[in-house]
């Protein structure tokens, strides 16, 4: 069953957005698909509305940082409650200037979601009500999440950190 | 939000004037530390702004620096009341990436440990919910059984409130005799004390009628809102991760999901009190499984991933080697990326886990169904008196540790 529910999301992604997916995957039977980053707002709300998708239900949202990349991916994944249909998407935007439109005007539960990718990730979600830091305290000027801050201070020499690193 | 130039500004433009009033951060009735700056005229909410991040303690960063065995100390904080739950489902996320097949013992015994965390952190939900209201004696009746579970929780792992229970692959040891006479024996007494409670606050008129439409969300907004466990439930929708992606064998269990209408502070008590005696039900069937099972099995035995007791590791060279495997992350992991959930306390628990084949994860991140549906708390306290919105936040179960990672 879950296949064939699987399927429909794709069908239904290829019969619109064929030109906008990057990679298709289906790892541990989970669907999940990389997209282009320009339409993705369109693309969700594409999703939300189909018949034959009705995905409906936010699951999370979340950043990953590719350093060597020099990009974050911002992932989305989507639920249909109904037929229980899993989906995963992501986008990947650039390190430096990490900027996509918001899904809050779909998904009231995105809000605090990309409060916390932008506090974390820096990722600038454009038309969001309140984008400002949300767990971490206003006056940072980091974004922690991100590979390049290391969790210790480097500075520290009374700790050798060569075996037990990363 | 500053609060006096707020108000300066108002009286410069000669507006209506509103009262400002925080709510926490610590304030004995937000039950943890979170700000509400609330908006009022007279003693109706006009807008409420939360501030969250008080206990922030950077969790997922933290999963990035540690290899797996030592993230589950850090799932414990999270949903502290219900820890079991968040162990559980930290190690079944890391027996999906590896492809464990995990003994069918095992995943009773895991069924039951969840369940009787699931009925304590209930438990805590709904007494509070009588304590904000006014009564304290079912609160300080029935957390007598809160500890008892505990106690069973100390038989079994040696902790009680951070459990750190069980390892990837099954539990550190069988559970002991003693803890089984102590589920025995919380099983008889339980039913007997919580329908005392119930009894005291169910159908009590003044209960009612403090909780009935008091906090109330549709079942769309709450979707909406990426609500999920009893708050979605209460709604009206029966999503339940146990049986829409059954995990350690509980598409086997027989039990209902009950589901509210309103959505509000009394659907929300109504839809856990229901889901305690379902949860008591799983618990006794999972017994009965157990039973059946051959016994001394407590572990799948992954030793490249559970750190061996430590005489094995003394004595025996296998032990001594794995032990040094995994301490000096010598252990191959797979790569990939796997998301699991679980039915926790509050709702969808879930851990989406990218492994890069290092000894860390690559990147952990914690769906935590407190956070999600803790953003409609303004939405549901608007236009409601400053008194509904102190039983409408501790009906939904906000905990702060979960809240903030």
């Amino acid at each position: 069953m879950e296949g064939s529910t699987q399927d429909n999301v794709i069908s239904a992604l290829k019969e619109k957005y064929e030109d906008q997916i990057l990679h298709m995957d289906t790892p541990y039977n989970f669907l999940t698909i990389s997209l282009k980053k320009e339409k993705i707002v369109e693309i969700i709300q594409y999703l939300y509305n189909h018949p034959d998708t009705k995905l409906q239900y936010l699951t999370t949202l979340c950043g990953i940082h590719y350093p060597e990349l020099n990009q974050i991916a911002v992932m989305y994944q989507l639920h249909n409650l109904a037929t229980n249909t899993r989906v995963r998407l992501k986008i990947f935007l650039s390190a430096e200037n990490p900027v996509t439109p918001t899904i809050t005007p779909i998904f009231s539960g995105a809000n605090w979601l990309e409060r916390e990718t932008y506090d974390f990730y820096g990722v600038n979600f454009v038309g969001h009500p309140n984008l400002k830091r949300i767990l971490n305290v206003e006056d940072m000027i980091i974004f922690p999440l991100r590979k390049e801050y290391p969790l210790e201070d480097q500075r520290r020499e009374d700790k050798n950190d060569t075996m037990f690193g990363r | 939000m500053n609060v006096n130039q707020s108000v300066i500004e108002q009286e410069k433009a000669g507006e209506k004037q509103y009262s400002y009033l925080n709510l926490g951060p610590t304030h004995p009735a937000t039950h943890g530390i979170f700000q509400n700056v609330l908006k009022m005229d007279g003693e109706i909410i006009v807008e409420a702004e939360p501030t969250i991040g008080y206990i922030h303690r950077a969790f997922e960063k933290l999963a990035e620096r540690r290899p797996f065995y030592q993230i589950t100390p850090l799932t414990d904080r999270m949903n502290y009341c219900s820890s079991p739950i968040n162990n559980m489902g930290w190690h079944m996320t890391v027996e999906k990436l590896l492809n464990i097949e995990i003994p069918k013992r095992v995943q009773y015994l895991r069924v039951i440990i969840m369940e009787l965390s699931r009925i304590s952190d209930h438990i805590i939900c709904n007494t509070i919910i009588g304590q904000d209201t006014g009564a304290t004696t079912g609160f300080l009746y029935l957390f007598q059984m809160r500890e008892r579970i505990y106690e069973i929780f100390e038989e079994i792992c040696g902790a009680r409130l951070t459990t750190n229970i069980g390892r990837i692959g099954g539990l550190e040891r069988d559970v002991p005799q003693k803890a089984w006479d102590k589920i025995d024996k919380f099983l008889i007494d339980f039913p007997i004390a919580f329908k005392e409670f119930s009894n005291l606050l169910e159908r009590n008129r003044i209960f009612m009628d403090r909780t009935i439409n008091c906090g109330p969300i549709s079942a769309e907004r709450a979707l909406n809102y990426s609500f999920s466990g009893p708050n979605l439930r209460a709604a009206g929708v029966d999503y339940d991760v146990r049986v829409m992606n059954p995990y350690s064998s509980y598409e086997e269990f027989d039990f209902i999901i009950p589901v509210g209408t309103n959505g509000d502070t009394y659907d929300r008590f109504m839809v856990r009190q229901e889901e305690m005696w379902q949860s008591l039900s799983i618990v006794k069937q999972a017994i009965e499984k157990v039973k059946k099972e051959p016994a001394g099995i407590y572990s799948a035995r992954v030793p490249e991933f559970c750190l061996p007791p430590k005489e094995e590791v003394y004595n025996d060279m296998e032990a001594l080697i794995y032990h040094f495997k995994i301490v000096m992350g010598e252990t191959e992991i797979p790569k990939g990326e796997v998301y699991h959930c679980v039915e926790g306390g509050n709702g969808e628990l879930g851990f989406y886990l990218i492994s890069d084949g290092g000894r860390t994860p690559f990147r952990l991140q914690f769906r935590r169904p407190c956070f999600i549906y803790y953003q409609a708390y303004p939405e549901m306290i608007k236009g409601s008196m400053l008194s509904d919105a102190v039983i409408t936040m501790s009906s939904m179960n906000v905990i702060a540790g979960e809240l903030d990672a």
